[in-house]
């Protein structure tokens, strides 16, 4: 239990920090970015990890979220009513997803949920009158809570900061609450949760719901990040990337998402200063993770550092000399 | 009305290049149930490397269709012997993986054959067309029908009449009862596999002087062999066959018709039928 404390406080430490230790600006973006695709993939994972659902249309809902504020904005509306529409309209359009794609489960939910995903790229791409198309929709300026401006990318983040650490802390609670737990049992014995009375739809809908939820959000934040959206936003790939973030991290954890997010989005914003082909790269990594931790980086690290700490108790006389036993950390 | 039967033949043509690219993209799915992310790959690495057989090397156009279908082939068995084959029944891992393996394909075509659109030309003795109670239909893409036609009725005897089919068809319907009965379901993974590889890379070669060939060319058609697997049912060739030319229509005349709408149309059919019958039309169990 202290092991978790002292690596939260760890985190939290190094997180706050971020503008002051990184160098430039670019990067306190990246940073941004990083945590912006973190509430995005933390959103797929209660799919994922809890409810055993691995959804590639998740772009959609993000999109959704994102055009709305872009548009209302364009319109002329301010910047809190367009936020709420935009979270109500993400929401609906969730419940709208979840009711068509929650008749399956399995591969034929990630099928579903593609097409859907596809679907709702399509309408960005094709429905120039609302979306203008492939020209997209710039977003002027972003808003100034309490008279700051977020301007600056420090400020961006420190706001982007707060609403990541509000929803890890939903996600948290999420997870531990009586729902939370039904909707891992749904996850491991759907037909015996059945049995037990449970409603085995009800509760994967409002996982959707709360899945949504978060990434409606990391969709408002990146439009307001990016300051543009088009359909790019809304591909299959884009909709791969937070599951593959998930996967790759580890699903079902807290952390899996938010290590996976930091690993894709460092690859694609600073590993491709420096290689041209880093979509091999991150191709070719995902697949050694396959291979190599199938569970994810968040619990192999786990699973190789216990390992490590029983081979070392296994040796005393080795593990009193040895000075980097408990070395590799997650 | 002659713009009507234009659009019929584009259509039916277009469900032939669907009907090759899906009824791999089925069998997989039906018997090895892999949601094999990589399909809409080795639909385009079939067509660059048969451009290139074409273009570059000057191979007839049907010699450069075969190399690049044994191609895919190869690639298809590499990736199920040494990668898949561990993840059996590991959802997750297998979507982990197949997309990885999209984004390596999808950028070593961009290194070795660059960004530019490459046109394949027409086959000679294909190029024109045949006029016909007063509609001009080009002569290639009546090939490409009937050779979609050849293909499927080669699959459905291979299927429904054969020693091999009959194993497949055990394999698709109980796979564990199947190896009970002492039929080796791992060995047909791999043959599956590498055919519905090699169907994919040949309609690749076969769609690109229509299409041409692209980069976000296996992006533009994965999305279409689900819909059409999702139409017509998982693991039956007629489900695909049906779902194929379905799909080649709506997305024809939805273009015509309702351009800003046209991928709205085109999922909407889908949409229905998962709202209907969630096994799709042919479908036995539900995906």
């Amino acid at each position: 239990m202290t092991a978790t404390r002292v690596g939260l406080l760890a985190g939290a430490l190094v997180l706050l920090t971020v503008p002051l230790w990184v160098p430039g600006d670019y990067y306190v973006s990246v940073c941004s970015q990083i945590l912006i695709y973190a509430i995005f993939a933390l959103g797929v994972d209660v799919l994922i990890g809890y409810g055993g659902l691995v959804s590639l249309g998740h772009a959609g809902l993000f999109g959704i979220a994102s055009y709305a504020v872009a548009y209302m904005l364009a319109a002329g509306i301010g910047h809190i009513a367009a936020v709420v529409i935009a979270l109500v309209l993400a929401l609906v359009g969730t419940a709208l997803f979840a009711a068509l794609s929650l008749r399956v489960t399995g591969i034929g939910f990630i099928m579903i949920t593609l097409a859907l995903g596809e679907l709702l790229w399509g309408l960005a791409y094709r429905w120039i009158s609302v979306t203008n198309g492939d020209n997209g929709i710039s977003v002027a300026n972003r808003p100034a809570p309490f008279g700051i401006s977020l301007n600056p990318p420090a400020h961006f983040y420190y706001a982007t900061l707060v609403v990541f650490a509000l929803s890890v802390f939903a996600t948290w609670v999420f997870i531990g609450s009586p729902l939370g737990a039904s909707l891992k049992g749904t996850r491991d014995q759907p037909r015996r949760m059945n049995a037990l009375g449970y409603h085995v739809w009800l509760i994967r809908f409002y996982a959707c719901m709360f899945s949504g939820l978060l990434t409606g959000i990391a969709g408002i934040l990146f439009v307001y990040y990016t300051q543009f959206i088009s359909p790019q936003t809304l591909t299959l790939t884009a909709s791969a990337e937070p599951v593959l973030m998930v996967i790759s991290g580890g699903s079902g954890t807290l952390l899996g998402p938010i290590v996976g997010a930091a690993l894709v989005e460092i690859v694609k914003n600073i590993a491709s200063a420096y290689i041209t082909r880093w979509n091999m790269l991150l191709g070719a990594i995902f697949v050694a993770i396959v291979i190599f931790m199938p569970e994810g980086l968040v619990p192999g690290s786990r699973r190789l550092v216990r390992a490590l700490l029983k081979a070392c108790a296994k040796a005393p006389a080795a593990a009193a000399a040895e000075p980097n036993s408990g070395e590799p950390t997650p | 009305m002659n713009l009507w039967l234009l659009l019929a033949v584009n259509s039916i043509t277009f469900g032939g290049l669907l009907f090759l690219l899906s009824a791999g993209f089925s069998l997989i799915f039906g018997l090895m149930r892999i949601p094999n992310l990589t399909h809409g790959s080795m639909f385009m690495l079939g067509a660059y490397v048969g451009a290139s057989m074409v273009m570059t090397f000057h191979l007839p156009f049907w010699i450069g269709a075969v190399v690049a279908a044994l191609t895919v082939a190869v690639f298809g068995g590499l990736i199920e012997r040494l990668l898949l084959r561990r993840l059996a029944g590991a959802e997750q891992a297998q979507v982990l993986v197949t997309l990885g393996i999209s984004l390596i394909v999808a950028d070593f075509c961009l290194m070795v054959w660059t960004g530019d659109p490459i046109s394949v030309a027409t086959p000679p003795g294909l190029v024109g067309g045949v006029r016909f109670v007063g509609v001009f239909f080009p002569t290639y893409r009546i090939a490409i029908i009937l050779i979609a036609c050849v293909i499927g009725a080669l699959l459905w005897g291979l299927l429904d009449r054969t020693r091999l089919g009959a194993m497949i068809r055990a394999g698709v319907d109980d796979p564990q009862m199947a190896r009970v009965v002492g039929i080796r379901v791992s060995r047909l993974f791999t043959i599956v596999f590498c055919l519905g590889a090699a169907i994919a890379g040949f309609g690749g070669v076969m769609g690109a002087p229509i299409l041409s060939v692209y980069p976000g060319l296996d992006n533009d058609m994965l999305p279409l062999a689900l819909v059409v697997v999702i139409l017509g049912g998982t693991g039956s060739l007629l489900g695909s066959l049906v779902g194929s030319f379905v799909i080649g229509f709506i997305y024809n005349y939805g273009q015509a018709l309702f351009p800003e709408l046209a991928y709205f149309v085109l999922f909407l059919p889908m949409v229905v039928v998962l709202v209907l019958r969630p096994q799709g039309l042919f479908g036995k169990q539900a995906p």
